[in-house]
């Protein structure tokens, strides 16, 4: 339809007809996309649209300002042949700090993402983490002992358990109703905004000579689309 | 007040980003939405209040309204920790499991849910979810079907498990408390000090009163207490009362 007739459709609709209509198509892109599924136009227009389709162009593109706006991420038209649509992140990545820790040169960075790819591979992903003795143990196999002094770092356990908490990259956690209390290592809230998830996982498939995609459950976990730190289609 | 003051208020990067975590993980504990809060903040050089998180949601939300989303904030019947859930407000119901599972499966969920909500201490047994299973409408599940549905509640956040032993997830009665409210009118219970839903919890043993108490709740109205009475009929309290669980039980430092 036309820039006119689109026109003659909305003056029919009431504006929360129109908004109502643009908050299922949002919802519905932002599902798929949780799934990483690219959406295709025409089962937008199926599914949800339906007897809007008149004024879809309108709908689309309020749609994507809603994107832009509140959630910054960017409706992206990948085939504009099949016209399919994905969501890309919008907003500008924490570049300096993350550099380090994508590549690390620093030997401190470098012992901080080997435990956070322990922890990522572990499983101990969204909240959850591992007991601290797997680390420890993996530390001992890189020849790092905890329990001594360490050369380059220092008191190792207390650059774990406080250097690299303070600077929220690691959560150290009690575990409930243990006894004697254990402990467990998450990732901080910082980790999670600078590290680099995909990155990891290359990490990890040249180490043991393996396709990143070989380990399902983490690369999925990678490419989730709200990790801000992948290098999105933005540019 | 706040509310209008936050509606006011400019929805920035620190906002968005702040709102895309929230995408990935669905719920998180307050000491974890703090720290993020300050992340998000200094990754986009806004200005970061560290006791304004609820207003700073709350700016959130004023977009998300018109989408029927919304961060919630809730507690944890379990240990009493506060948590934040990005939930989905429209109207129907269970609007977002609708999409990821079948409709036997959602048939199931809330067989779980009934007996859940009917049972004294918020629990369910995969024994008992297993024999309703057995006398569903929609098309039945077999065992096996019904013990990976569980698992996958489970892993999903919607259900917690323990020795055998179901209850809703923190998440789920965050999002869930006023599809609850509806469906269960009377049935459900609120609790008496802070006036959420009820399920895993203290009772008062008086018949003619019943209160319930939730266990986190309840240690904190009791504590220093020395002679527990019901706060609603003054009776003796006779449960034991649980510790305050430290605000992080689990720091170290
Ligand atoms: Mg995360
Ligand atoms: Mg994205
Ligand atoms: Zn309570
Ligand atoms: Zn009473």
């Amino acid at each position: 339809p036309s820039v006119s007739q689109v026109q003659r459709g909305l003056e029919k609709l009431t504006p929360t007809q129109v908004d109502q209509k643009t908050a299922e198509v949002v919802q519905y892109i932002l599902m798929k996309d949780q799934k990483k599924i690219p959406v295709r136009r025409a089962d937008l227009v199926k599914h949800v649209v339906k007897e809007y389709r008149n004024v879809y162009a309108e709908i689309i593109k309020r749609a994507s300002t809603t994107f832009e706006q509140v959630f910054g991420l960017k409706l992206l038209e990948i085939d504009p042949k099949n016209h399919l649509y994905i969501l890309v992140n919008n907003l500008d990545e924490p570049a300096p700090t993350a550099a380090p820790l994508v590549c690390p040169t620093n030997p401190k960075m470098g012992l901080l993402f080997v435990i956070l790819s322990v922890i990522f591979m572990k499983g101990g992903m969204r909240g959850s983490g591992v007991r601290e003795t797997l680390i420890w143990n993996t530390l001992r196999k890189l020849r790092v002992d905890p329990g001594q002094k360490h050369e380059e770092f220092g008191d190792v356990k207390k650059l774990v358990t406080e250097e690299f908490v303070r600077q929220k990259y690691l959560e150290y956690v009690r575990i409930p109703h243990t006894e004697p209390l254990e402990y467990e290592i998450r990732w901080g809230p910082r980790a999670d905004v600078e590290v680099s998830k995909a990155k990891i996982l290359e990490f990890m498939g040249q180490l043991y000579e393996q396709q990143p995609q070989s380990w399902t459950q983490q690369y999925r976990e990678a490419h989730s689309t709200h990790s801000p730190t992948q290098p999105r289609g933005q540019k | 007040e706040n509310v209008f003051v936050a509606m006011a208020q400019h929805l920035g990067d620190s906002h968005r980003r702040f709102l895309q975590k929230m995408m990935v993980s669905g719920i998180i504990d307050d000491k974890k939405a703090k720290a993020l809060h300050q992340i998000c903040c200094e990754t986009h050089k806004t200005q970061y209040a560290p006791d304004k998180l609820d207003e700073f949601i709350e700016t959130i939300n004023s977009k998300l309204q018109p989408l029927f989303m919304q961060i919630r904030k809730g507690m944890s019947e379990e240990n009493g920790q506060q948590f934040y859930a990005l939930v989905n407000t429209a109207e129907t119901e269970i609007t977002r499991m609708s999409s990821e599972y079948a409709d036997n499966e959602l048939e199931l969920f809330r067989k779980t849910m009934d007996l859940i909500v009917s049972s004294e201490n918020g629990t369910a047994s995969s024994t008992d979810i297993l024999n309703s299973a057995d006398m569903m409408i929609t098309k039945k599940l077999k065992k096996s079907e019904t013990e990976h549905l569980l698992t996958r509640l489970v892993s999903d956040k919607w259900l917690c498990e323990k020795r055998g032993e179901y209850t809703l997830s923190t998440r789920c009665i965050i999002e869930m408390e006023p599809y609850i409210r509806a469906m269960y009118q009377d049935q459900v219970k609120m609790c008496y000090i802070c006036h959420s839903v009820a399920f895993q919890c203290q009772i008062c043993d008086n018949p003619s009163c019943g209160i319930k108490i939730h266990s986190p709740c309840v240690a904190r109205y009791f504590k220093g207490r020395t002679e527990p009475h019901c706060p609603s009929c003054d009776d003796f309290w006779p449960h034991e009362i649980p510790e305050v669980r430290g605000l992080h039980s689990q720091s170290k430092r």
